[in-house]
């Protein structure tokens, strides 16, 4: 038990060393358009156009939009990174690599989710350390941040990893970013504060879940939020919890790698 | 002990295909075993599911007295795979295909280390250990892959073709190997087109066609059951009509060759000296065809009604065991 309990802890480590590899071996596609596109965000609607716009909730629009555009290369990476990196060893057949290995199923999708987390958090700083040049950020709420970062990265991992195992093709691995993530990210409250819209879109708007990890990302660096906080985490955790059961469950059934 | 005891193994795919049909069988350890059969007979399914690459229906697998279905883990830490196609990362280094193997399968970094260099060492392939694989020849590929399902130190070797599309050199140096690999302990499994190949290295063979199991038995026993085989004899001197020689029935295939059918109790001894006495000089002779490929063909083009035959005499078979 112990001797497959230790092959588990080297098989983690061997899918995270791997994933870190890919990571790094082809970064213009994994570093580069991130920096570049939210360089351009920071430029055009936090400098041009957010002189104009004045304060938002207090703040100058730029450091109000700072956190949203961090936690969006976040999320958008974690779940680029898994969708791309699993589909594409489904599609190379080398999964069987690791079908065919003792490796239980919760160290395959960790790993997995391991690399998500990664890829995010390399993207996230590079992108902070860009908001540093139009803005000054300081942190107001450490555990928050932590946390905000660790759930959502682990969450949007999760919803990679599903849809690697459903994809046909690369095709596939590319509509849930652009016709559900983004327009999620750009309607979750990273260029606005809710409170701006009308009532109803104000209630259409708490239906989605990426304000919630907008806004308590957001409170960890300035100490403001639309939400109640504790609901957010609550919500991102749970959803969380699920999608891990649930993508656990497609692995053991072995949905979209065993015949 | 067994390496591999499959029993009532079936398999129904989604589309209502029955790959399997309740196949039972068992392998050995330290043997070197033939799992033979026509394209889509089953011989991939079953090695599918005894590598968790396929979902059995029904039946029972047990590797080394650990059944799949109580602990898969454990089973699947025993087995090393060759699979039929090629299915690595196209865009890693050699040496980070084997080293990531081996840490699948719960190797430290620096064991697996060793080993893979060792393995890139012994299959000649210590020359390409830093080039991305997509940049490897299809004999290279085929290296690749049986060092990788040996880098953890299987005591099962499954080898699905693993010599399909390799030039004789190759497989020749594969041969080697694999008999080096089987001398050293390690139990192989091998499904194989060419039945050359399995004749000269298994000592036990199954032969899978529709699903069903329609032989299982010693390598020995099996081709025992050849009645007659078919020699060709090339000629010192050309002759023009072929020699009668008394119970031998000789063909001329043309003015320097002769094909004669030899029954297995029949001396050939006669037929060389008849074949002297009329100054006839044989300077070679050859087997018309392999003698596992006769048998073979023999078995799976039997009528549907002998295999079923043959299914109820292995239920027979079970049930007095």
């Amino acid at each position: 038990m112990l001797k497959l309990q230790t092959s588990n802890f080297i098989a983690l480590f061997t899918i995270i060393r791997h994933e870190l590899k890919r990571i790094t071996r082809i970064w213009p596609q994994t570093f580069l358009p991130p920096v570049i596109t939210m360089t351009l965000y920071f430029l055009i609607f936090g400098n041009l156009i957010g002189s104009r716009i004045g304060l938002m909730d207090g703040i100058s629009y730029v450091t109000f939009i700072a956190p949203g555009l961090i936690i969006m290369s976040i999320i958008t990476n974690a779940y680029s990174n898994v969708s791309a990196s699993f589909f594409s060893i489904r599609f190379q057949r080398s999964v069987e690599e690791l079908i065919v290995s003792p490796a239980a199923s919760h160290v395959i999708l960790l790993g997995y989710i391991s690399g998500g987390i990664l890829r995010g958090l390399l993207v996230g700083l590079g992108v902070t350390l860009i908001a540093l040049f139009f803005t000054k950020l300081s942190i107001y709420n450490w555990p928050m941040l932590v946390v905000t970062v660790l759930l959502s990265s682990i969450l949007f991992s999760l919803f990679g990893f599903t849809n690697a195992l459903y994809a046909k093709k690369f095709d596939d691995i590319a509509i849930i970013p652009t016709f559900i993530l983004t327009p999620l990210s750009y309607l979750g409250g990273v260029f606005y504060s809710i409170d701006l819209l009308p009532a109803f879109w104000y209630q259409i708007s708490l239906f989605n879940p990426i304000l919630y990890i907008v806004n308590a990302f957001r409170y960890s660096f300035l100490g403001v939020s639309d939400v109640n906080l504790l609901l957010a985490l609550a919500m991102i955790f749970l959803i969380t919890v699920g999608f891990f059961i649930f993508n656990l469950m497609l692995l053991n059934k072995g949905i979209g790698i065993r015949q | 002990m067994q390496a591999l005891s499959i029993r009532q193994l079936t398999k129904t795919y989604p589309n209502g295909q029955q790959a399997l049909t309740g196949i039972d069988f068992s392998v050995e350890e330290g043997d070197f075993f033939a799992l033979l059969g026509p394209n889509g007979a089953g011989k991939s399914t079953t090695i599918g599911i005894i590598t968790s690459l396929v979902n059995k229906t029904s039946g029972q697998v047990t590797v080394f007295d650990t059944n799949i279905d109580d602990d898969f883990s454990r089973a699947k830490s025993y087995i090393g795979l060759v699979p039929q196609e090629f299915n690595c990362s196209i865009f890693e280094k050699c040496i980070d295909v084997l080293i990531n193997q081996a840490g699948f399968y719960g190797v430290p970094y620096r064991i697996a280390k060793e080993r893979a260099e060792f393995f890139l060492h012994k299959l000649d392939l210590w020359d390409k250990r830093n080039i991305i694989v997509r940049q490897l020849s299809g004999g290279m590929k085929r290296r690749l892959i049986i060092a990788r399902a040996l880098v953890h130190q299987p005591r099962l070797l499954i080898l699905d073709e693993p010599t399909a599309g390799v030039d004789i050199e190759i497989r020749r140096m594969i041969w080697d190997f694999m008999r080096e690999i089987n001398q050293a302990g390690t139990t192989i499994i091998l499904t194989t087109h060419y039945l050359e190949e399995a004749e000269n290295l298994c000592r036990n063979i199954a032969i899978i066609d529709q699903g069903h199991l329609v032989e299982n038995t010693s390598m020995r026993q099996l081709l025992d059951k050849l009645h007659i085989e078919t020699f060709v004899l090339y000629l010192a001197q050309s002759i023009s009509s072929p020699p009668k020689i008394t119970n031998f029935n000789l063909r001329l295939i043309d003015d320097m060759t002769l094909e004669v059918d030899v029954a297995k109790e029949q001396p050939m001894n006669a037929l060389f000296h008849e074949l002297s006495t009329q100054s006839i000089k044989i300077l070679s002779m050859r087997n018309k065809n392999n003698r596992l490929e006769e048998l073979f063909l023999e078995m799976i083009h039997q009528p549907e009604e002998s295999k079923e035959v043959l299914a109820a005499k292995q239920i027979e078979s079970d049930e007095h065991a």
